[in-house]
């Protein structure tokens, strides 16, 4: 049989995506272990047992100063940004981008601005982002939500366009005003699309949650990763890229099977990654 | 699928070799690497390597130092502590935490200056440091800015828990100084006379108020320098040569500050102004009685205290005196098995005799 027929069980399907991350954690300990024959103090790569005791340290033992767990306080307060940054993005992209695609008027008022809009690098505006909303939260979030909803609007923009025009005359015919028709027609077709965008703009929001926490803050993933970047602390560094990773991982998951479950029909085509 | 797992292999190979060929070897070399960054008492480095100062005590030497500026200043030290260079300008308290933290045998070859007001603390629409009490203070925290306020502090009879330290990047200081959420900065100059330029502006407190505390020094790898004494020969004779043609007011030196004002971004006067709140050791002999006073193991007493509070002090540091550091006569502060910051004047004391 040829290769690309052959399938694989469940568990050797787990065994083989395994065997990468088993060689990467191989070779970290290899280097690890090599640097510190020089220096059994090495900051560079500590071992994986001070990788697991700043784990530990970081979020099962209270910090000495705050008396808070420093991991769980800043997991809870970056997805918070991250949260509220997306939840407005996503506002903005159903209630601009189903405008845009759908009335004439408003896609010749605005896509150009969007588009012009979703060409700024965000991080160029921080200086005045701090200045319009203050040092707080409101210009982290709103770092966050300028960095993705551009590009989610016109996403759904897009999708609102490419609705076949034959199921909206279909719906005109039958008498449906636009507002039904947004609300019936349009709305339900561009769901698969919403969370795609959403998906997708998560990878440029955690850049920016990253960004915003290293400029000024008292909490959060990316403050504590910049501040301890400071006395090269990669005991507590890298756990952290970890762990950002796989809540990375978990939400986009998570949207997935949501779509899975509430678009079955937008499953029907086959597998994706 | 074999040959991905090949690729990976290899990949893998290669990124551990070399990572692990990292750390600087000690042995007998001919080519060493310096690594600076922008700061009023560090600018005569860029400048050895520019007038070929440093080219010309190499040579005399028969050996090659090359002087690299580095833009970010904690990625300057990191490459230091990873092995990428022989010899990196920073501060005593930086010095202490990261490269002796993390075990790289580190030696002060040239103390250069103390900061005498280039660090300070600006309240706005306040004139009185207590005023400081509740507020939120943006700083570049773990920095000496960081120390300097916790020192502050302690001459006003508060602590840090009377204030919130927020974390702020230094290249943004000066904007966010502007936003009204902000009424409390560390920070030094020249974001600082910046600052403080502003009306509402009152500085508060700086760092002449703890002279010597603030210490800036080209530190190298002790093994390094151990077995390859005429690297720490050249780097110091050629500084000390420059530092000579600094002081004067002849033609020579306007024109080497001049050039040093130019790459820091300033002009002469703004560089001569930071010059006079930086306590400059031009000549070898001060730098000397400097590091052999018995202020020094205090100033590193208070350092490593702070930088233990703060859990920066090494992994695991079970006490401040978890790194050992040494000086000039000898006496150690902290763990004598683990002396990995050394004060040493030897090659100082070779300038200030004319032995170089």
């Amino acid at each position: 049989m040829r290769i690309i027929n052959r399938t694989l069980s469940r568990r050797a399907a787990i065994l083989l995506g395994s065997i990468p991350f088993a060689l990467l954690i191989g070779a970290y300990a290899i280097a690890s272990h090599l640097r510190r024959i020089n220096n059994p103090a090495d900051k560079l790569l500590p071992s994986l047992g001070s990788l697991g005791d700043a784990i530990w340290r970081m979020g099962f033992e209270a910090d000495k100063r705050s008396g808070d767990y420093l991991l769980w306080l800043d997991t809870i307060d970056s997805l918070s940004r991250l949260a509220v940054g997306i939840f407005i993005s996503t506002l903005l992209a159903i209630g601009l981008g189903i405008s845009i695609g759908f009335i004439p008027h408003i896609r010749r008022g605005l896509a150009p601005f969007v588009a012009t809009l979703s060409l700024i690098p965000p991080i160029t505006i921080l200086p005045i982002l701090f200045i319009i909303f203050g040092l707080g939260e409101t210009s982290k979030v709103m770092l966050i939500a300028i960095g993705t909803a551009p590009v989610m609007i016109r996403t759904i923009a897009q999708a609102v366009m490419d609705i076949p025009r034959e199921l909206i005359i279909k719906a005109e015919t039958l008498g449906a005003s636009t507002w039904q028709m947004i609300a019936r027609v349009v709305l339900p077709q561009v769901m698969p699309k919403l969370i795609i965008a959403i998906r997708l703009g998560l990878v440029p929001a955690w850049i920016f949650l990253i960004s915003a926490e290293a400029i000024a803050s008292t909490s959060g993933l990316g403050y504590r990763i910049f501040l301890v970047r400071r006395y090269l602390a990669m005991d507590v560094i890298l756990p952290y890229v970890a762990w950002i990773t796989l809540l990375a991982f978990i939400l986009d998951r998570l949207l997935l099977m949501a779509s899975r479950k509430a678009l079955p029909w937008n499953h029907l085509s086959g597998d994706s990654l | 699928m074999l040959k991905t797992f090949f690729k990976t292999l290899s990949f893998a190979a290669v990124l551990s070799a070399s990572l692990a060929s990292l750390p600087a070897h000690a042995e007998q070399k001919s080519d060493f690497k310096v690594c600076w960054s922008i700061y009023v008492g560090w600018m005569p480095w860029g400048y050895l390597q520019d007038s070929g100062i440093m080219k010309k005590w190499a040579d005399k030497y028969d050996i090659s130092v090359d002087i690299v500026q580095i833009n970010d200043y904690v990625e300057s030290i990191n490459q230091y502590t990873v092995g990428e260079y022989d010899g990196c300008s920073m501060t005593n308290m930086d010095a202490l935490s990261i490269p002796a933290g993390g075990g790289v045998d580190t030696t002060a070859l040239i103390v250069g200056d103390y900061s005498n007001g280039n660090d300070g603390i600006i309240l706005k629409n306040a004139t009185d440091l207590a005023a400081i009490k509740g507020q939120n203070v943006n700083l570049v925290e773990l920095s000496v800015s960081h120390y300097l306020l916790a020192r502050a502090l302690e001459k006003v009879g508060l602590s840090e828990q009377d204030v919130t330290v927020v974390n702020t990047s230094d290249a943004d200081m000066i904007a966010t100084y502007a936003t009204d959420d902000v009424t409390s900065v560390v920070t030094w100059k020249p974001l600082l006379s910046e600052i403080a330029a502003n009306d509402n502006a009152t500085l508060v407190f700086d760092s002449a108020g703890i002279p010597g505390e603030i210490i800036d020094i080209m530190m190298v790898n002790t093994e390094t320098l151990a077995d390859n004494p005429a690297f720490g020969k050249a780097l110091v004779g050629a500084w000390y040569e420059l530092m000579g043609i600094m002081a004067s007011d002849t033609d020579e030196g306007i024109a080497a500050r001049t050039a040093m004002a130019e790459a820091s971004g300033t002009d002469l006067a703004g560089y001569d102004a930071q010059l006079a709140s930086t306590a400059m050791f031009f000549t070898p002999d001060k730098a000397v009685e400097f590091t052999k006073s018995t202020e020094l193991p205090e100033t590193m007493k208070f350092v490593a205290e702070f930088l233990f509070d703060k859990g920066i002090l090494g992994e695991g540091a079970p006490s401040p005196e978890f790194v050992g550091v040494s000086f000039p006569d000898g006496s150690i502060y902290g763990d004598s098995a683990n002396v990995k910051l050394k004060f040493d004047t030897t090659y100082m004391e070779m300038a200030a005799k004319g032995e170089l």
